[in-house]
This record gives C-alpha cells, sequence and structure tokens, in this order.
C-alpha cells in the first residue's frame, strides 16, 4: 500500500460502486481482484452497463473471473498501449454519467488517469485501488524521457543513461514519477541498488 | 473590517426599472477609476443605511466581468423580506454615495470543463450573465436552461436569447414548461460542469437528480441565494465581548452583533462559505439553522451557528463572540 510522503504522491482507495448509468473499468493483472471485491458489494444488474478494459499481463490470469461478471464489453489487450486507443474512443464518446474505475499497478492507474483528465474528469472523482506491483514510471527530469517498471533505487534512465535518484514527486500530467540524477557532482560516485519497488 | 470585505466608496450612477419586481443599479468608483476585476459569479455586498440601521446584502454582479468601469446588480423586490430589497427600490437614486464590499466568488466557473450546463430560477439568472458574458468573449462552451414563472417576469429573458440564441432555453412556469431534467442531464458530454441558481427547492431537485444519474460532487456546483429569515427576536449573550444583545424581528444575528460593536469575519452572509461560524458556549432553547455549510449532525449536536441565517428560539444563548 502507498503511503503519503509528499502531498503528490498518490494515495489509492478501495473501489465501492458509485451511482451512475455506465461504468467503465480499466485494470491490469491483480487490479481484477479489485474489480472482483468490487461486484461482491454491488447491487444487481451493475455489470449490465458496466465495460471493462483489461490488460492480464505476463501470466495471463483472471480472465475468465473478470468475463464471469457478464460486463455488457470486455476487451482484453496486451498492453496499455494498446489498450489505449479503446480507452480514448470509449471517453469521447461518453456522456455524464460515466464514472472511471482503475486497479491494478500504479502504472496502469495513472496513465489511464492521464487519459481521463484530458477527457474532462477531476481526479477526485475517478476510484481508484492499488493492486499488484510497486513499479514505477520515471521521468527523467533531465532529458524527459520515461522509463517504465523502475523497481530500483536508484535506477538508469532507459533514455540518457543517468543515474537517477527516483523521488515521490508525482506528475499526474505526466502520469509519472519525477527521476533526478543522484550522482551530479561526481559521476564516478555509484551509490548501491536496492530493489525496493516490486 | 472582516476577512475579504475591503470596502470600495462607489456612486450610483443608474437605476433602471427592468420589470414590475426587479430593478438594476450600476455603481462607480467616485475616485472615477476603474474598479477591481472580477470573475463571472462573483458577488459584492452592499452597505444600506437605511436611517439608524444597517443592513449588509450580497447580490451577484451582472455586467461583464470585461468591462469594470462600472459594477451592475439587480434586485428583485421582496416585499415579505426584511427590507433590504425595499429599501433599494425605494431609497436608492442616481448620485447616491453608496458603500460595497470588493467581490467575492463562492460561485465560480470551473475553466477545465470541456461544457457548462447552466440552470437558473427566477432571479437566480443574475450570476449567469456575468458568467455567459465571461465564456462567450473566451469562445467558452455553454448552454443556459432559464426557468421563470411568466415571460414578462423573465429578466433579461429578452437580452440573453439576444445574445446567444439558441444557446438559450427559456421555460414558463404559467405555460407549464419544465425542464427535462433526466434526459438533460444525461445527454451531456463527458466533461461537463453543472451550475445552478434559484430557490432552494430547485437547487435541491437539481442537486439530487445530478447525483443519482453519476454527476460526481465536483461537477456540480450551486448558489443558494436566500436571504436571512425574519422571525421572534431573542437575546443573545456574547461571552467575549462581554455584551448581551437582542436580535430583532427584522434583523439577523450576525447584523445584531455587529450593530454591538463586535465585527465577527463574513464573506457570503448568506450561509454558505463558513466564515462566520459561531461556536455555541450554552444554550436553553431550539435553534432554527438555515446555513447550507454545518453538516446536519453539527446542526443537530448544537454546538455551532451561522449568525448571518439562522436564529434561536428559547430562553439563553451564549456565543463564543
Amino acid at each position: 500500500m502507498a503511503a503519503k510522503s509528499i502531498i503528490s504522491r498518490p494515495v489509492y482507495g478501495t473501489l465501492s460502486p458509485q451511482p451512475g448509468k455506465h461504468h467503465l473499468f480499466v485494470a491490469d493483472a491483480e487490479g481484477a481482484l479489485a474489480i472482483s471485491d468490487l461486484a461482491a458489494k454491488a447491487p444487481t444488474g451493475f455489470f449490465g452497463d458496466a465495460h471493462i478494459i483489461f490488460i492480464p499481463g505476463a501470466d495471463g490470469k483472471h480472465v475468465a473471473a473478470l468475463e464471469a461478471l457478464n460486463p455488457a464489453q470486455f476487451y482484453q489487450g496486451p498492453s496499455f498501449a494498446s489498450a489505449l486507443p479503446r480507452l480514448k474512443q470509449t471517453l469521447a464518446n461518453a456522456h455524464m454519467g460515466l464514472r472511471l474505475y482503475l486497479a491494478g499497478t500504479e502504472g496502469l492507474i495513472g496513465q489511464a488517469m492521464q487519459a481521463a483528465l484530458e477527457a474532462g474528469i477531476d481526479h477526485t472523482s475517478i476510484q481508484t485501488e492499488h493492486r499488484g506491483s510497486l513499479a514505477r514510471r520515471v521521468q527523467c527530469v533531465h532529458c524527459k524521457g520515461i522509463t517504465e517498471n523502475v523497481t530500483t533505487q536508484p535506477a538508469t534512465c532507459s533514455h540518457c543513461g543517468l543515474l537517477l535518484l527516483v523521488r515521490d514527486h508525482y506528475s499526474r500530467r505526466l502520469a509519472a514519477f519525477q527521476g533526478v540524477c543522484i550522482n551530479a557532482e561526481d559521476r564516478s560516485e555509484i551509490p548501491p541498488t536496492e530493489e525496493i519497488y516490486r | 473590517m472582516s476577512t475579504g470585505t475591503t470596502k470600495l466608496d462607489v456612486v450610483v450612477s443608474d437605476v433602471v426599472p427592468v420589470n414590475e419586481l426587479v430593478t438594476r443599479f450600476h455603481f462607480r468608483r467616485r475616485d472615477g477609476e476603474l474598479l477591481p476585476t472580477f470573475s463571472g459569479g462573483a458577488h459584492v455586498v452592499v452597505e444600506m443605511r437605511d436611517g439608524g440601521r444597517t443592513r449588509l446584502n450580497p447580490y451577484s454582479l451582472m455586467g461583464s466581468p470585461l468591462d469594470t468601469r462600472e459594477y451592475t446588480i439587480s434586485v428583485r423586490r421582496d416585499d415579505a423580506g426584511r427590507g433590504g430589497s425595499l429599501f433599494m427600490h425605494r431609497s436608492v437614486k442616481p448620485g447616491l454615495e453608496m458603500v460595497i464590499s470588493y467581490p467575492v466568488n463562492l460561485f465560480s466557473l470551473d475553466l477545465r470543463a470541456k461544457k457548462h450546463l447552466m440552470l437558473a430560477g427566477g432571479i437566480g439568472i443574475t450570476p449567469f450573465m456575468a458568467q455567459t458574458a465571461q465564456l462567450a468573449a473566451e469562445g467558452g462552451n455553454f448552454e443556459l436552461h432559464y426557468t421563470c414563472r411568466t415571460a414578462t417576469l423573465g429578466t433579461y429573458a429578452d437580452v440573453l436569447r439576444e445574445r446567444y440564441d439558441r444557446r438559450v432555453r427559456l421555460y414558463h412556469d404559467d405555460r407549464d414548461e419544465r425542464i427535462e431534467l433526466d434526459r438533460l442531464l444525461s445527454s451531456q458530454p463527458l466533461g461537463t460542469h453543472l451550475y445552478v441558481c434559484g430557490p432552494s427547492g430547485m437547487i435541491d431537485w437539481v442537486r439530487d437528480h445530478a447525483a443519482s444519474l453519476g454527476w460526481p460532487a465536483e461537477t456540480v456546483h450551486f448558489e443558494h441565494f436566500a436571504a436571512p429569515q425574519p422571525g421572534a427576536p431573542f437575546d443573545v449573550t456574547l461571552a467575549l465581548s462581554g455584551k448581551t444583545i437582542r436580535v430583532g424581528e427584522q434583523q439577523s444575528l450576525l447584523e445584531a452583533i455587529e450593530a454591538a460593536g463586535v465585527d465577527p469575519p463574513y464573506l457570503c452572509r448568506g450561509g454558505v462559505c463558513g466564515q462566520c461560524e459561531t461556536n455555541v458556549i450554552s444554550h436553553d432553547g431550539k435553534f432554527i439553522h438555515n446555513d447550507h455549510w454545518l453538516s446536519e449532525e453539527e446542526h443537530r449536536s448544537c454546538g455551532k451557528i451561522m449568525p448571518c441565517v439562522s436564529r434561536f428560539e428559547g430562553r439563553s444563548l451564549v456565543l463564543e463572540r
């Protein structure tokens, strides 16, 4: 569970059914379990107006459990990038009354929220629940490149190669944590690397 | 001096009857300078010196925020009210020097919205006059649904239709025209924000429907323009200032506190902003809570009162003022 450290560091809640006419879920991997838990609390017929966009990930689990909820629409894709056009199209055609639920890794929640913000949904009206990996999307503040699935502290920028201190400082606009060069004074100084964002 | 209520010395530059109930007042600065910038939805508090008593009533600014040479307000005459609107209608003439507060906005547009859906009832149209002018100037996407009792009482309906044509939809009570609220709210594109100003019954109706149709609370904006209600006189002890005061029938508790020379903070004087929240030290009697600030739980626990709109009936009331 993510703890609040500085004000920009996102914190997540527990999905709960909201009043609404349509319900859009975006989840990856173990995020499916958050949807199953919500389903146990949801009124009858709730998923009759639901659309689930699911990225199962490498182990491909949980698809059957989500299909069993009988959502009006169910989509599964190999990556968030592959699901993004569908998400954007759904948001562009949606009306007020659509509620958004995001569950899974921080990278998934952050990027889906980024698309939602662009569509005019306030971040405070989105239901979120963190499940699974703590891996981070990190923007190198120097070259601006984004590195996905960062699990270590410090981490190497996959674009410019600088060694980055991964901060809790988060940008909702970029859907990324900020990475700042950890040895700018003396590049030969290499602090030990720990895997802390599993 | 209260929070955010720096004063402006103005002169009444024009008084224009709009219909049988509504009159428009124009104010300019006495020193000839421009008035402070404001945004659509802002109000000013107008000081009314009526013989020995001073009333402070809030009114929405209805002119274009792009023109700060003058401020304009529209006042609906309320024959059963506490006398503020009657004073404006009877005693305020061009050339009168008055004092008003700086503008304060408790009903501002959320400019992140993709679209602004506005619902006005009666004199609740006034903040939308300024908001539509602001949005129209920047190419904003808005739609205004305006309910009035009759066509002749549809204050500024003609002006709005002329300015914005089909972006304004009128509903007349006497012709049984009603907003199809469910359909209207369900057909709005994602990213729409909803604004409602009118009688409290209308505000509750719209908020309830919006909530049940899945409009997040952050997208629903509302402004009550309820004035303080008159009521039976009551006595209050102000513990910190060591004074005992009587609140008159036509006076609000806040006005009575101010008349005793105590100067609590305030902004809206309409029970919504929370500035004048006051702790109750002890009481023997019943509160008449009229505010939209305290929670139901706080109303029940009798620990706080909003003196701008709420009253008291009973033997004794001691406040932390």
